[in-house]
């Protein structure tokens, strides 16, 4: 049995074991290495220890090793917290694999420990048998306090420590300043060289090489930022770091994680930001229509603004406006005058931007609205995630204001899905809500680049003259197929018209307050959205055949849940699988799907909102599993629950 | 081409076209009510905009909610009747789009300065290149009379039936803090006065932000009589002029000079003369913020242009420049190699 067990497969290995494990004997010359399928790290230390860079290192690292691989960083909401405090502590958490993975793992396999409160919040994920590598030197007197132990208190003093872990306290602080004895730099810069200490002694831990994370401490700090300095003691820790894993003799083994076999192509580490800030230039290109990405910071949507700032070059520009309601308004001034309008925010700001998504929607102009949802309400949980948003997507406007809705089911996934949503905004032009979530944001995996020259053209057109037959324009003549109405711009001689927010006559666009009209706009408005299926693709069903199961899901749980399934079939419980990215309108065949199982399962992170959408619209019975707990499922935990659901039967 | 101010003309070998204020008409009926204040702006604005030298379809007027906020309907030109309070964000998303269109906001005291205050700000201190008509009636007409930001402290109005008792907001007063860098004062029924003003927001590259006393005949009837009749007009109010001393009066025989840390109005003709008046210095940010301390009764009130300053950067133009700095720099960056990213490796 290994030390590490694969997340979610397999009970865990028996507790008190430190295997020695001999099999797989290898050519390193100082100790043996042992192969893994799977490992998930996860590091964590103060929020000022730099755990994101280190998780982030070690990630590229393994990326370029040819792992599958599933991030999920997980910091705190606070700045620069009390250091040494456990609302202050940073972790990142990073699955790697030799084959296809879905989720940063359920049960930590390896933890690096920078301080007492990260110890402290991160023990309890730690599998049985797993690897703890603490930093000992920072268990001070002082630090216990502020880590809320009880005076006199050392968890390292715990004998048990060493008996359900492969457990190592290291003095970290030590051997870093020691290591770095030689160096001109002050007591603080060499402090800062820790993380990189316990990062070398990781990748000798994993057979890792140091290349990737030599070069990139070289650019960012000798060429970047003009410190060569700084790059020279941060690689000498790395390397020291290293050397010490090699001869200290801590670990009996080192382990092997072998390359993923994946599709055959080129690949690169992406997070769902990256992917996101992609689609919007892939857009830009293929409608070539400039884009403004108008927004006002809020986690964790602030990253999507800080990437897009960057592509001026790229037909795409970004105002940062003075409030959420300002940022949507400036896009939608920007869609009247021929940009695409693109509007970024979370689920407080989305609530702000509700009345003018309602204008959008009577003005019939193209918007895209990105929702990287959190944890709510209110301020809510602002760096943890969750997808409670579904319904203020579907609803929180006031009247009858459909919108298109789709959500990206992974990070990569973003690129494919920002592309379908202008598509979508173009076609319909009304406003398009993008669900990401924080999960998919902040987290990362393995991305085959794209053919660019195979990703279709989107259409966009501005008429200059009326439409045949008629003298002058009707802004409200529609397109008979999409019902969408002609995207004329200000600057267009002789058709000049106004827009506005009073209910318009159709094909006139006069205002009007005609009740049947009225009726007419509001069910033109509803229809347009729903033909919008003629352009989304079926459904497809993953089914292995002899169930009547469905577990079908949406957004960032898509991860967990082919995790569950996969656990489920390999214990020989056939079920089926589906992963709903078009929420409104939905594809066309989900009803005839949803008719062919008897047992319709839907985990969400939220109360159970599609699950309320799927029950109206097909009133069919469906069973929630539903987790509001900041983070997506766990493998193991859900796979559980759906065999729950499946031996309990129908709701 | 470019006219004295910088503002961009067409082409010189580009056909001006000759229009007329009616070509600024649209089909639509007008719903102000008979007497409204605004029927006069209109006319003012529809035959202002032929003179510069702009076509058509150049033109968009956006507006936010309210009886002013109609007025996108009335002109013939492209125009967005937004929601209450942001036509600021909707202009300044339109100029960053497109900045060679002429962008107009018209709208009211209620939405500019209250629901709007904040985007009213912004947009100032951006100095984006729009001219914003404040048409300033100190009370709520469309929602039937309620007391507003401007209204007078004790206005006795549906909401406040025992008098308001918070302070009028300046508008004036509140572009010069917000760092605006076109700030004058009109009078509806003033069309000639008007349109000299919006001539020149019009050639002001960057925010004009242009207050205009209207009559609301309905629910605030002759709120700014005193300074807007014929016979009282000259008592009451002082118009400022580049270069000119600050004299007032129907006899021309009043002043405003600067003492004792302040201005104080002076009778000419006795102990003091014209040389002891204030000039006016539109450049001048300091005097301009007094003069819009100036209220009636205490003062004449201030007409005119009382603040302008060209050379601020309009917020438009330094985005075109700057992102035509990036291309620049980053010529040959394409899509394709930001895909890539930095690091990538091959499979198979
Ligand atoms: S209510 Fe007042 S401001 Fe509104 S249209 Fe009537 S007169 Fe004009």
């Amino acid at each position: 049995m290994d030390a590490f067990s694969r997340a979610g497969s397999g009970p865990p290995p028996p507790i008190g074991t430190c295997p020695v494990n001999t099999e797989n004997p290898t050519t390193a010359a100082s100790s043996q290495i042992k192969d893994m399928d799977a490992v998930a790290i996860r590091f964590c230390g103060d929020s000022g220890d730099g755990m994101q860079l280190t998780g982030g290192q070690f990630t590229t690292t393994s990326a370029l090793f040819g792992n599958d691989f599933a991030t999920f960083p997980d910091f705190p909401a606070e700045i620069r917290a009390p250091r040494g405090t456990t609302f202050g502590v940073s972790g990142f958490q990073v699955q790697f694999a030799d084959h296809h993975i879905h989720t940063p793992g359920d049960a930590v396999n390896a933890l690096v420990a920078m301080n007492p409160a990260a110890f402290k919040m991160n023990i309890s994920d730690v599998e049985p048998g797993g690897v703890v590598i603490v930093n000992e030197d920072e268990f001070t007197k002082v630090n216990l306090k502020k880590a809320g132990y009880a005076p006199d208190e050392n968890p390292l003093d715990d004998e048990s420590l060493s008996t359900r872990f492969q457990f190592r306290p290291i003095p970290i602080s030590r051997l870093t300043r020691e290591s770095l004895a030689d160096s001109e730099m002050g007591a603080k810069d060499v402090d800062r060289c820790r993380n990189m200490y316990a990062l070398g002694l990781v990748y000798w831990l994993f057979d890792r090489s140091l290349d990737t994370t030599i070069d990139y401490l070289e650019t960012y700090f000798g060429a970047r930022k003009n410190k060569p300095e700084v790059a020279a003691i941060n690689v000498a820790a790395l390397k020291a770091g290293y050397y010490f894993g090699e001869t200290a003799e801590l670990f009996p083994v080192q382990y092997k994680v072998n390359p993923a076999p994946l599709e055959a192509g080129t690949y690169r580490k992406i997070s769902g930001t990256e992917a996101t800030t992609l689609g919007f230039a892939a857009a830009a290109e293929k409608s070539g229509t400039d884009i403004l990405y108008a927004g006002y910071p809020i986690t964790p949507a602030s990253e999507l603004l800080h990437g897009l700032s960057a592509l001026k070059h790229l037909g795409i520009r970004t105002f940062q406006a003075e409030d959420e309601i300002a940022a949507v308004c400036a896009a939608i001034g920007a869609s009247f005058a021929g940009n695409l309008g693109v509007t970024g925010t979370s689920g407080p700001g989305l609530a702000l931007k509700g009345e003018a998504l309602g204008l959008a929607t009577m003005l019939e102009l193209p918007l895209v609205v990105v929702d990287v949802q959190r944890a709510g309400p209110a301020t809510g949980m602002p760096t943890k995630t969750e997808q409670a948003d579904l319904l203020q997507a579907m609803y929180g406007r006031s009247g009858e204001t459909p919108c298109v809705i789709v959500a990206p089911s992974s990070p990569s996934d973003c690129f494919e899905m920002v592309l379908e949503a202008v598509r979508l905004a173009f076609r319909c032009m009304c406003p398009v809500l993008f669900l990401s979530d924080g999960s998919i944001a902040n987290g990362a995996e393995p991305w085959r680049l794209p053919d660019l020259d195979a990703i279709e053209p989107i259409p966009v057109t501005h008429p200059t003259e009326p439409a045949p037959g008629d003298e002058r324009l009707n802004p409200y003549r529609r397109d008979p197929d999409t019902l969408s109405r002609p995207w004329v711009i200000p600057g267009t001689p002789g058709l000049e018209h106004r827009v506005g927010g009073l209910e318009k006559q159709d094909v006139t666009g006069n205002v009007s307050y005609d009740g049947d009209n009225h009726q007419h706009m509001v069910e033109t408005r509803a229809e347009k959205v729903h033909r919008a299926q003629a352009i989304i693709p079926p459904l497809e069903v993953d089914d292995p055949g002899d169930t009547d199961v469905l577990v079908l899901g949406w957004g960032s749980t898509r991860g967990s849940i082919i995790g569950a399934v996969n656990g489920l079939r390999e214990e020989g419980v056939p079920v089926a699988m589906a992963h709903i990215r078009h929420l409104n309108p939905f594809p066309s065949n989900l009803g005839e799907i949803l008719e062919k199982y008897s047992t319709i399962i839907v985990p969400e992170n939220n109360t159970g909102q599609l699950r309320f959408l799927l029950q109206g619209k097909y009133l069919k019975p469906v069973i929630g599993i539903n987790e509001l707990k900041g983070r997506s499922f766990q493998v193991a935990e859900l796979r559980d629950r759906i065999r729950t659901c499946i031996d309990e039967g129908s709701p | 081409m470019t006219t004295e101010n910088g503002n961009p003309a067409k082409d010189a070998d580009v056909q001006l076209p000759t229009l007329k204020a009616k070509d600024f008409t649209t089909d639509q009926d007008v719903r102000w009510c008979p007497g409204c204040g605004d029927y006069a702006v209109l006319a003012a604005v529809r035959k202002t905009l032929p003179t510069l030298g702009r076509n058509k379809e150049d033109f968009v007027f956006v507006s936010g909610i309210g009886c002013a906020a109609r007025f996108p309907y009335y002109m013939e030109t492209y125009g967005m009747h937004s929601i209450h309070g942001r036509a600021p964000a909707f202009a300044t998303g339109i100029k960053i789009a497109n900045p060679e269109l002429d962008v107009w906001l018209v709208s009211g005291d209620g939405d500019l300065l209250s629901i709007g205050g904040n985007h009213t700000l912004h947009i100032m201190r951006r100095n984006v290149d729009v001219n914003i008509i404040l048409l300033n009636n100190r009370i709520y007409g469309l929602t039937k009379g309620q007391y507003s930001p401007t209204s007078e402290r004790g206005k006795v109005t549906k909401s406040t039936p025992d008098g308001s008792i918070d302070s009028p907001l300046n508008p004036l007063s509140l572009a010069l803090g917000a760092d605006s860098t076109f700030v004058a004062r009109g009078i509806d029924i003033d069309a000639k006065h008007l349109t000299v003003l919006m001539q020149r927001g019009a050639a002001h590259r960057g925010t004009a932000f242009i207050e205009v006393y209207q009559d609301c005949n309905i629910f605030n009837h002759q709120a700014w009589f005193y300074a807007s009749q014929k016979e009282s007009r000259p008592e009451t109010t002082v118009e400022c002029v580049h270069g000119e001393p600050l004299v007032f009066g129907a006899e021309g025989d009043k002043g405003i000079r600067f003492h004792d840390g302040g201005l104080e109005v002076i009778q000419l003709g006795g102990e003091y003369t014209v040389e002891d008046c204030m000039v006016h210095d539109e450049r001048n940010r300091l005097q301009a913020w007094m003069l819009t301390r100036m209220h009636y009764p205490e003062f004449p009130e201030p007409l005119g242009v009382l603040y302008c300053d060209p050379d601020v950067p309009a917020y438009d133009a330094a985005l075109q420049e700057q992102v035509a700095h990036v291309r620049e720099q980053r010529a040959g960056q394409d899509l394709a190699g930001l895909v890539q990213g930095k690091e990538t490796w091959d499979v198979g």
